[in-house]
């Protein structure tokens, strides 16, 4: 599996490389990688559905338990039918799609689908939680620069940046909640922790934050504003990212966790109060789209709210319901999306107001289209039924109390009315011959046909959603056996085309008939609606949001980055004096003797450094303080040779010297002399500020020669620098050898200063501005 | 910028330019056993690009360096990390130092570290520094 994973990115390695080559059929080339995924899911299925589960685990970093696990079971491969399955699809519809506008970025675009496709391959054969969550940020970041294919429009990527924030917002939630039930579980294994899920504690709580991951990648309310957002997106992205796979990451968890925590206090309020709203808010507003693809984004929202409270549900049936409907919903909402995406294509519009007359001119995909939407409208022979008898079936008796298997079961037929009605309007709106606004040109009979391949995909799809309709049971191994391996209770069932004059067909039929007479009434219904005040939308929530975090850092930097260095300094300082300061006040142990002096060297050198020291402050001449603090570093040198450490003083000297002359350079662009006069206040503190500090470093130096607790580590360094190190400075064989990570990081910063100091200067010579860092140093 | 050159600094930075530069790389190997090392050692290097510096008033017409402080620093830092790369490759944990003996003739036995090799890479960050920030502040326009 891990195989897979990497094929796909050695694949989209190649793509721009090809790119230029192959033009659009880069997106066959690319194809190859999901091509593989779904053969070996094919070659694995018979087993795999028998009950056997594949494993891999490749060892990444076992200190922190994380490992490259793949566990390979029947609801990973109902998943991977979907990821890989309906992603070659995909791949061969875009090498269609793109025709006639070879742009530039088709390679990495194409680069990027396929990373995407070897993400969720991961992210659904995973068994770690935390290589979940790589693939799963995997995903994110695939998704935002995919949503900004065109990032010449703004609008493409603001949304862009909206699923990205809205997403990751949720992944971090996610990691929270991993982080909390692996350590709870004492396993980061996702089947060890389902086998024996932990309780109590701070559980609930990671449940929360694993459902609002879930909830952010799914688009459940109110997180569903990135959604319709998305669809800027080129439509192939669309129909792979944003409805047959990404979207459904976050109902694959769900999935994963909802029979062994379903029990917990948290979990069925909550998801299943999300699941409702999300259905009926997503069916509502798909009522009153007039662009196709929003109207099929929204329908998406309605189906993954209807998929999160199946599987959040935790019931047997529910479950079996939940794998069936993700199957049904993958075929068929590919199907619609791709449709989308060929009548904009060749008819350059996807606003129902203006499109007439297509149906005629393009029988064949109206036909393919038609049986997609019926199929998700729930119409019998097709498999979006007998999904939806399975879910209404699972409630009817529910394993629920009365009052919430009634409630549910009432959101469900209310959504699925609003879903009939869509459905028919997406196809009335793409295809009927109709009156069109007065104004616009009815765009229908003069569009071109599109090519056999192109269509290809959709006619395979609505074509399986037909077989498994009228023949279930060939569906029935799949699904049942995703189930089973969701919760091994259940038993392998069959599924039927009809379950005799059930209390399940009667709601059906009631869906039927309410949603025919919803969009019967379609102009009524419109005036409706926009009567209605506007649910409070999750647009405007997540705008506000991103107003205040602006407005918030911007609050922020303005107090904490007030741009003077005296400022800066004085509380660099001020934090020393008061934090280990304290501490050294309270708890400093004061040394048993003090030794004034080694040799009368030392006290010369001493009072040559104070003097210097006190005329370092008096003089008025820039130029003078730096020669004098270059001398107070010399003299500290010279006590450093006393003491008998030729390297520091060395060093001392050489850094002193190269200081000055930095100094001096910096000087040029200072006033001669320091500008202020006399003894002023802020002279005063000042004052208080250099002589506290002053005070306490030679407290501190006191007090920390006198209260060493440990043995120093220096001993065993001196032993070991011959001997390991192979050198005898054992200074340098520390840098060099034993502490050689701690140099790297030195080497490191200082590069990084260096460079930064470039920058700095460069970016002020652009500007000839005198105002450079250097020039804020005091303000005068 | 080339007012005021005087003739004895300039000279006897000449003499000196590279004498000082020679030192630099004694104590870059003589650093294992004696005082100096990388670090000492890029500080005297840098030093005497600095002295040629103040000799030619920063002409930057007149450096005798042919590449950009920027990439002295760059390379320093591969150099560095390559090195522990290498230890890695050869069975030991990241930056873990080897020593090779080699008994060569006239010379006799020379001992060499790879920490040697990660010094250097430690000097050249060192003079990368000292030259960048020299030579760039040098560089800006009076103000």
């Amino acid at each position: 599996m891990a195989a897979l994973v990497v094929l796909h990115a050695l694949v989209a390695a190649l793509a721009p490389l090809l790119s230029p080559r192959l033009g659009r059929r880069v997106f066959l080339w690319c194809a190859v990688a999901p091509a593989a995924a779904a053969a070996w899911a094919l070659w694995h299925a018979p087993s795999v559905v028998d009950g056997e589960v594949l494993t891999q685990s490749i060892t990444w970093v076992p200190e922190l338990g994380l490992t490259l696990s793949f566990r390979f079971d029947t609801f990973s491969l109902l998943m991977v039918a979907l990821v890989s399955g309906v992603g070659l699809l995909v791949f061969l519809y875009a090498s269609s799609y793109f025709a006639g506008s070879e742009r530039p970025k088709l390679g990495v675009f194409a680069a990027e689908l396929t990373l995407f496709a070897g993400a969720m391959f991961g992210l659904v054969t995973a068994d770690n939680l935390f290589l979940i969550f790589v693939f799963w940020e995997l995903t994110a970041i695939t998704s935002y620069f995919l949503i900004g294919y065109d990032d010449d429009r703004s609008s493409a990527r603001e949304a862009a940046r909206q699923a990205i924030l809205i997403t990751s917002a949720g992944g971090l939630a996610l990691l929270a909640g991993f982080v909390l039930l692996s350590q709870a579980a004492g396993t980061a294994s996702l089947h060890e922790l389902l086998a024996s899920p932990p309780s109590g504690g701070v559980v609930p709580a990671a449940l929360v934050l694993v459902l609002i991951g879930a909830m952010t990648k799914s688009a459940q309310v109110p997180f569903h504003s990135w959604l319709p957002s998305a669809m800027e997106a080129p439509t192939p992205v669309s129909a792979y990212l944003h409805s047959a796979t990404m979207v459904k990451a976050g109902i694959y968890l769900v999935a994963r966790f909802s029979p062994a925590f379903a029990g917990e206090a948290v979990w069925r309020p909550l998801v299943l109060t999300i699941g409702v709203a999300t259905m009926l808010v997503g069916g509502y507003r798909a009522l009153r789209q007039t662009d196709l693809k929003l109207l099929l984004a929204y329908g998406t929202i309605s189906q993954l709210g209807f998929m999160f409270l199946l599987f959040g549900t935790g019931s047997a049936a529910a479950i079996e319901a939940g794998a069936a409907l993700l199957l049904a919903h993958g075929l068929f909402k590919a199907a619609l999306f791709l449709t989308v995406g060929i009548v904009d294509h060749q008819a350059h519009t996807r606003d129902l107001r203006e499109l007439s007359g297509l149906g005629r001119r393009l029988p064949v995909l109206a036909a393919a289209a038609g049986v997609a939407a019926a199929s998700m409208a729930g119409i019998p022979l097709l498999f979006g039924f007998v999904a939806k008898e399975l879910a209404l079936e699972s409630y009817i008796d529910g394993p629920l109390g009365v009052l919430a298997n009634t409630s549910v079961l009432v959101g469900i037929v209310v959504g699925s009315i609003l879903t009939v009605a869509y459905s028919c309007r997406f196809v009335w709106g793409a295809f009927a011959t109709k009156p069109v606004d007065a104004g616009a040109v009815p765009i229908g009979p003069a569009v071109a046909r599109p090519t056999r391949p192109f269509v290809a995909p959709v006619l395979l799809l609505g074509a399986v959603t037909i077989v498994l309709g009228v023949v279930p049971a060939l569906a029935a191994p799949l699904v049942f056996g995703a189930a089973r391996a969701l919760e091994p209770s259940i038993d392998s069932g069959t599924l039927a085309l009809w379950h005799g004059l059930s209390a399940a067909l009667g709601l059906s039929a009631i869906t039927w008939a309410a949603g025919g007479g919803l969009f019967a009434a379609r102009v009524p219904v419109a005036r409706l609606q926009s009567k209605l005040p506007a649910i409070p939308g999750s647009q405007r929530g997540y705008r506000g949001s991103i107003a205040l975090l602006n407005r918030t850092a911007g609050a922020v930097t303005g107090v904490v980055q007030s741009g003077s260095l005296p400022t800066y300094l004085a509380i660099i300082v001020a934090t020393v004096l008061l934090a280990p300061g304290l501490a050294l006040a309270l708890g400093g142990r004061w040394p048993d003797e003090l030794l004034v002096a080694e040799s009368p060297m030392q006290l010369v050198v001493v009072g040559l450094l104070v003097v210097t020291g006190i005329s370092t402050v008096l003089v008025r001449r820039r130029f003078v303080a730096v020669l004098l603090v270059g001398a107070v570093g010399y003299l500290v040198g010279i006590l450093f040779v006393i003491q008998g450490g030729p390297d520091l003083a060395l060093t001392q000297f050489l850094v002193e010297t190269l200081t000055v002359v930095v100094f001096v350079l910096v000087l040029r662009h200072l006033p001669e002399r320091f500008s202020v006069q006399g003894w002023r206040l802020a002279n005063a503190g000042r004052a208080a500020v250099a002589i506290g500090l002053g005070t306490f470093v030679t407290l501190f130096t006191l007090v920390a020669g006198g209260s060493r607790g440990l043995e120093g580590i220096s001993e065993g360094l001196v032993d070991r620098a011959l001997s390991e190190g192979g050198g005898r400075n054992v200074v340098n064989v520390v840098l060099t050898d034993f502490r050689a990570l701690d140099t790297l990081g030195e080497i490191s910063v200082l590069t990084v200063a260096a460079l930064g100091i470039t920058s700095l200067l460069l970016a002020g010579r652009g500007r000839r501005a005198p105002e450079s860092s250097v020039g804020a140093e005091e303000p005068e | 910028m080339n007012r005021a050159r005087s003739l004895i600094l300039d000279v006897g930075v000449r003499t000196v330019f590279h004498t000082v530069l020679l030192l630099s790389l004694f104590f870059l190997f003589s650093g294992h056993n004696a005082p100096g090392g990388g670090f000492v050692g890029g500080l005297v290097a840098g030093a005497a690009f600095v002295l040629q510096d103040v000799a030619t008033g920063f002409d930057p017409s007149l450096r005798k360096t042919v590449v950009d402080p920027e990439s002295v620093l760059g390379f320093g830092l591969l150099v560095a990390v390559v090195t522990g790369i290498a230890a890695l490759v050869g069975g030991g944990a990241f930056l873990e130092s080897g020593t090779v003996s080699a008994a060569l003739p006239v010379i006799g036995t020379v001992k060499a570290t790879s920490a040697l090799v990660f010094d250097a890479g430690v000097y050249l960050v060192v003079l990368g520094v000292v030259l960048t920030i020299v030579e760039r502040l040098g560089e800006e326009p009076e103000g």
